[in-house]
C-alpha cells in the first residue's frame, strides 16, 4: 500500500498536549469508543477485578461495569474463540492477552478461524476483533513469556497488526484497531507501559499503513544519509542511535512503520530514493522476519537506488535469555543500530 | 423402564489430622501403610520448618532487589510435602508447576536451583537428572510457568514408562486455575483413555492470582472434573500432611498396579501474594486470609507432635538454627553466582549444535552485521 498521508506530518501532535502514560493512552482509546459504542466489551485475565495485570485497564470495571469488562478463567483458546461467536453476532469484543506469549495457546482460534471467518463464510461473517497485550522481552520474564509474535503472525493472511512505539500511537493505533471492520492485533510493550508522551485529548485515530518519520529530513537542502526503518520498542532506540549519530554529521531517516500489516512500503522506498541506504531494526528473530520482508520489498521495489546492500539488527537466533545480562545482548540496541548504519555507510 | 439413572457418583473428602491437630485414627490406623509413622512426621515437620524459612527468605531477597520476582509457597506446604513423601525418591517422578518446593527440595533437588531460576537465571532450570547424574540426580522437571502445559508432558512420561515396563509413577501438580485450560482436559484424557500410572495433584489455593475459584470453574469440586474422564476422583485436606500422604500413597499404589488415573484436590490456601508483583489484599478480605491462618499446616503439625510428646521449644529452637544456617549457605551461594557469560545463550538449543548457531555464536555476527562472504568464509 503506497502512503496517501505524509509520513513527515502524520504523526504531529500540537504543542502544549498534555502528557500521559503509555497504559494511560491504551485505557483512553478503549474508554472513549466504549462510551461511543455499547457493542464493545473488553475481556481477558486479571483486566477487570484486578484493574490489569499491568494496570491498563484501571478504573474500567468501575466505569462500564462487569458486563463490559469481564475476567476470564485461564482458558486463552475459550475466550479467543468467544470473541470469535460474539463477533460473529454484532459484537465489538476487545481481548487482552496478558502477554502475546499466552495467544499461542489460542494459535487454533487466532490464526485458523479469526483470519478466515469472512474468507470462509463467503463475505458473510467479518471478524471485528481486537486481540492486544504486552509483546516482547518484558525484562527478565523467560524464554516462554518473552514472544515477539509480529513475525510470526504478519505471515498470515486476513490480519492487520499494529506496533505503537509511543503514547500518541498507542491511542491513535487502538481507535482505530477497535474501529475497524476487520480483526487487528495490537502488540504493545511491556516496557513502554509507564512511558509518556503527548496524547491528544479528544477523538485520535491514526490511519492504518502509514508511517511516521522521527527523524531526518524529507525534503530538505540534504538527503538523510540512511534509513532506518523499525515499528513498535525498537524505535526508540533507532532514535537513539540517529541523535547520536548525528553528533557525527550522519543524518538518519527514522521511519516508525506503525502497521507492519499493513506495511507503508512506499514512505520506505521514498527515503530510500534519496538515502541509497537502509537499515531494518526488528525486534524478531532474524530468520523469516519483518525485516527480511522489508529489505525484499526494497530489492523488488527499489533496487536500482541502493548504493549498498540493506541491512538489519534482529535479535540473536536463539529463545530470549532469561538473565538480565543476556537479555540485554540479545536484543537489539543503540550500539549495534549505530555499527550496521556506519557499516553500511562505510565509515 | 424409559427412564433410569445411568450415573452418579459423589466425592470423598478426607482430612485425618484437623486443625487442632488431632489424628483421626479411624483413617488412618496405627501401623496401616498409609499412616505415617511418627519418625516421618517429626522428620517431614523439620523440612516445613526449613522450607518455609527459605521461602521467607526468598520473599526478603526480592524486596530487597536481589530476587527478580518469586511466587511463595507458605501455606502450601504439606500438600506438597506430604505428596513428596507418598513417592518414591529417585523412582517416581515429579512434574510441578511453581508451588510445590517443598516436595522437590525432599527428593533432593538443591534449592539453589529455586533461587537461581526465580532471580533470573536459566542456570536454574538446569536440574541435574538422574539419567545422567546418577545419585545427584532429581527426578523431577523444571519449574513450568506456562500455565497447564506439564500435565501434558507428565501423561506422555507415563505412558512412555507404562510403554518401557518400568515400575514408576509420575506425579504432576497444578492449580485450581490450571483446570481451565484444554491441557488439563486433554491431560486427563489421555491419561485415563492410556492407562498411565500418572497421578494428577491440583493444589486448589482458592485463587489464581485474582481470580476466585467460583469464577474460574461452575463446579463445586475441582476433583469432579475428572469423574467425566473416568478417573478415581478425591478431595483432600491440602493442609493436613497425613491425609496428603495417604491419598498420594493410595494413587501412586493405584496407578502403579494399571489401577487407574486419580485426581486429587488439594484444598489450600496461599498464605502470601500471587507473586513479589502481586498485593493480594486488593482483591481478597483479611478475614479470608486470617481464617485460613488458623489452619496452617506448620501449625496444626507442630501442635499434634506436641500432644504426642515427639516435640517441644528445645527441638522447635535447634531446628530454626539449623534452617537458618541451610537457607543461608544456599543464598550465599545464589548471590555469588558469577554471571553468565554471553555466549551461552546459544548453549542448549540443539543436541549438536549446527554450523550456523555455532558461527553465530564464535561471531557474534547473527544479523547483518558481519555477514559478509569473505568474512564468514561462504562457499569453503
Ligand atoms: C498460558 C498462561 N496463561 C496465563 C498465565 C499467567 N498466569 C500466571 S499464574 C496464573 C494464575 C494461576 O492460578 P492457579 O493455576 O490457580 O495457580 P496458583 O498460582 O494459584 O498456584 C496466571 C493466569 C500463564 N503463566 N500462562
Ligand atoms: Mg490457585
Amino acid at each position: 500500500m503506497i502512503a496517501t498521508t505524509d509520513p513527515t506530518t502524520s504523526h504531529l501532535i500540537a504543542p502544549g498536549t498534555r502528557e500521559i502514560q503509555f497504559r494511560e493512552a491504551l485505557r483512553e482509546a478503549m474508554s472513549q469508543e466504549m462510551r461511543r459504542d455499547p457493542r464493545i466489551f473488553l475481556m481477558g485475565e486479571e483486566v477487570a477485578q484486578y484493574n490489569g495485570a499491568y494496570k491498563i485497564s484501571q478504573g474500567m470495571l468501575d466505569e462500564f461495569g462487569p458486563k463490559r469488562i469481564i475476567d476470564a478463567p485461564i482458558s486463552e483458546n475459550g475466550f479467543a474463540g468467544l470473541a470469535v461467536g460474539a463477533a460473529m453476532y454484532g459484537l465489538r469484543p476487545i481481548i487482552e492477552f496478558m502477554s502475546w506469549s499466552f495467544s499461542l495457546v489460542a494459535a487454533d482460534q487466532i490464526l485458523n478461524n479469526v483470519p478466515k471467518m469472512l474468507y470462509m463464510s463467503g463475505g458473510q461473517w467479518g471478524c471485528p476483533v481486537v486481540f492486544r497485550g504486552n509483546n516482547g522481552a518484558g525484562g527478565q520474564l523467560g524464554s516462554t513469556h518473552s514472544w515477539t509474535v509480529e513475525a510470526m503472525y504478519a505471515n498470515v493472511p486476513g490480519l492487520k497488526i499494529a506496533i505503537p512505539s509511543c503514547a500518541a500511537d498507542a491511542k491513535g493505533l487502538l481507535t482505530t484497531a477497535i474501529r475497524d471492520s476487520d480483526p487487528v492485533f495490537n502488540l504493545e510493550s511491556e516496557r513502554m507501559l509507564s512511558d509518556k508522551g503527548p496524547v491528544p485529548e479528544g477523538d485520535y485515530a491514526i490511519p492504518f499503513g502509514v508511517a511516521a518519520l522521527r527523524r531526518g529530513t524529507w525534503s530538505g537542502e540534504r538527503n538523510s544519509d540512511c534509513t532506518l526503518v523499525s515499528f513498535g520498542r525498537p524505535v526508540n532506540f533507532c532514535i537513539e542511535a540517529a541523535d547520536e549519530l548525528a553528533k557525527d554529521g550522519i543524518v538518519c531517516d527514522v521511519l516508525d512503520m506503525r502497521t507492519v500489516r499493513p506495511l507503508d512500503i512506499g514512505s520506505i522506498i521514498d527515503s530510500v530514493k534519496r538515502t541509497n541506504r537502509i537499515v531494518v531494526v526488528d525486534q524478531c528473530w532474524p530468520f523469516a522476519s519483518i525485516a527480511t520482508e522489508v529489505i525484499t520489498q526494497v530489492c523488488e521495489k527499489g533496487f536500482d537506488y541502493l548504493d549498498h546492500q540493506p541491512l538489519r539488527v534482529n535479535t540473536e537466533d536463539v529463545p530470549t535469555p532469561y538473565a538480565k545480562n543476556l537479555e540485554a545482548e540479545y536484543l537489539p540496541h543503540k550500539g549495534k543500530i549505530m555499527a550496521a548504519v556506519r557499516k553500511s555507510l562505510g565509515r | 423402564m424409559p427412564k433410569r439413572i445411568v450415573y452418579s457418583t459423589q466425592i470423598e473428602y478426607i482430612q485425618c489430622l484437623d486443625e487442632q491437630g488431632k489424628l483421626d485414627e479411624k483413617l488412618v490406623p496405627q501401623g496401616d501403610p498409609s499412616r505415617l509413622s511418627d519418625e516421618q512426621a517429626v522428620f517431614l515437620y523439620g523440612k516445613m520448618i526449613e522450607y518455609r524459612h527459605l521461602d521467607e527468605v526468598a520473599f526478603k531477597l526480592q524486596r530487597s532487589g536481589r530476587m527478580y520476582t518469586y511466587p511463595q509457597n507458605k501455606g502450601q506446604e504439606a500438600a506438597a510435602l506430604g505428596a513428596g513423601a507418598a513417592l518414591r525418591v529417585g523412582v517416581d517422578y515429579l512434574v510441578p508447576c511453581y508451588r510445590e518446593n517443598a516436595a522437590l527440595f525432599l527428593h533432593g533437588l538443591d534449592p539453589k536451583y529455586i533461587l537461581l531460576h526465580w532471580a533470573g537465571d536459566e542456570r536454574g532450570n538446569a536440574i541435574p537428572q538422574r539419567d545422567k547424574h546418577g545419585e545427584q540426580g532429581v527426578n523431577c522437571t523444571p519449574i513450568a510457568i506456562p500455565i497447564g502445559t506439564q500435565m501434558l508432558h507428565a501423561t506422555g512420561m507415563a505412558w512412555a514408562y507404562k510403554l518401557r515396563k518400568e515400575d514408576k509413577v509420575v506425579a504432576t501438580f497444578f492449580g485450581d486455575g490450571a483446570t481451565s485450560e484444554g491441557d488439563f482436559h486433554e491431560a486427563m484424557n489421555f491419561a485415563t483413555v492410556f492407562n498411565v500410572p500418572c497421578v494428577f495433584i491440583c493444589q486448589n489455593n482458592h485463587w489464581a492470582i485474582s481470580v476466585p475459584r467460583d469464577q474460574q470453574m461452575n463446579s463445586e469440586t475441582v476433583a469432579q472434573k475428572g469423574i467425566a474422564y473416568g478417573a478415581h476422583c478425591v478431595q483432600v485436606d491440602g493442609n493436613d500432611l497425613f491425609g496428603m500422604y495417604k491419598v498420594v500413597l493410595e494413587a501412586r499404589e493405584r496407578a502403579r498396579n494399571g489401577g487407574g488415573v486419580t485426581l486429587i484436590e488439594a484444598i489450600t490456601y496461599r498464605l502470601a501474594d500471587h507473586t513479589t508483583a502481586d498485593d493480594a489484599r486488593r482483591y481478597r478480605s483479611e478475614a479470608e486470609v486470617e481464617s485460613w491462618r488458623g489452619k496452617d499446616p506448620v501449625i496444626r503439625l507442630r501442635k499434634y507432635l506436641e500432644g504426642q510428646g515427639l516435640w517441644n521449644d528445645a527441638k522447635q529452637k535447634e531446628t530454626l538454627d539449623k534452617a537458618e544456617a541451610w537457607t543461608k549457605k544456599i543464598v550465599d551461594e545464589v548471590l555469588n553466582y558469577p554471571a553468565p557469560h554471553r555466549n551461552e545463550m546459544f548453549d542448549h538449543l540443539f543436541a549438536d549444535i549446527p554450523e550456523e548457531q555455532r558461527r553465530q555464536r564464535d561471531t557474534w555476527a547473527t544479523h547483518s552485521l558481519g555477514q559478509f562472504p569473505a568474512q564468514i568464509q561462504l562457499g569453503k
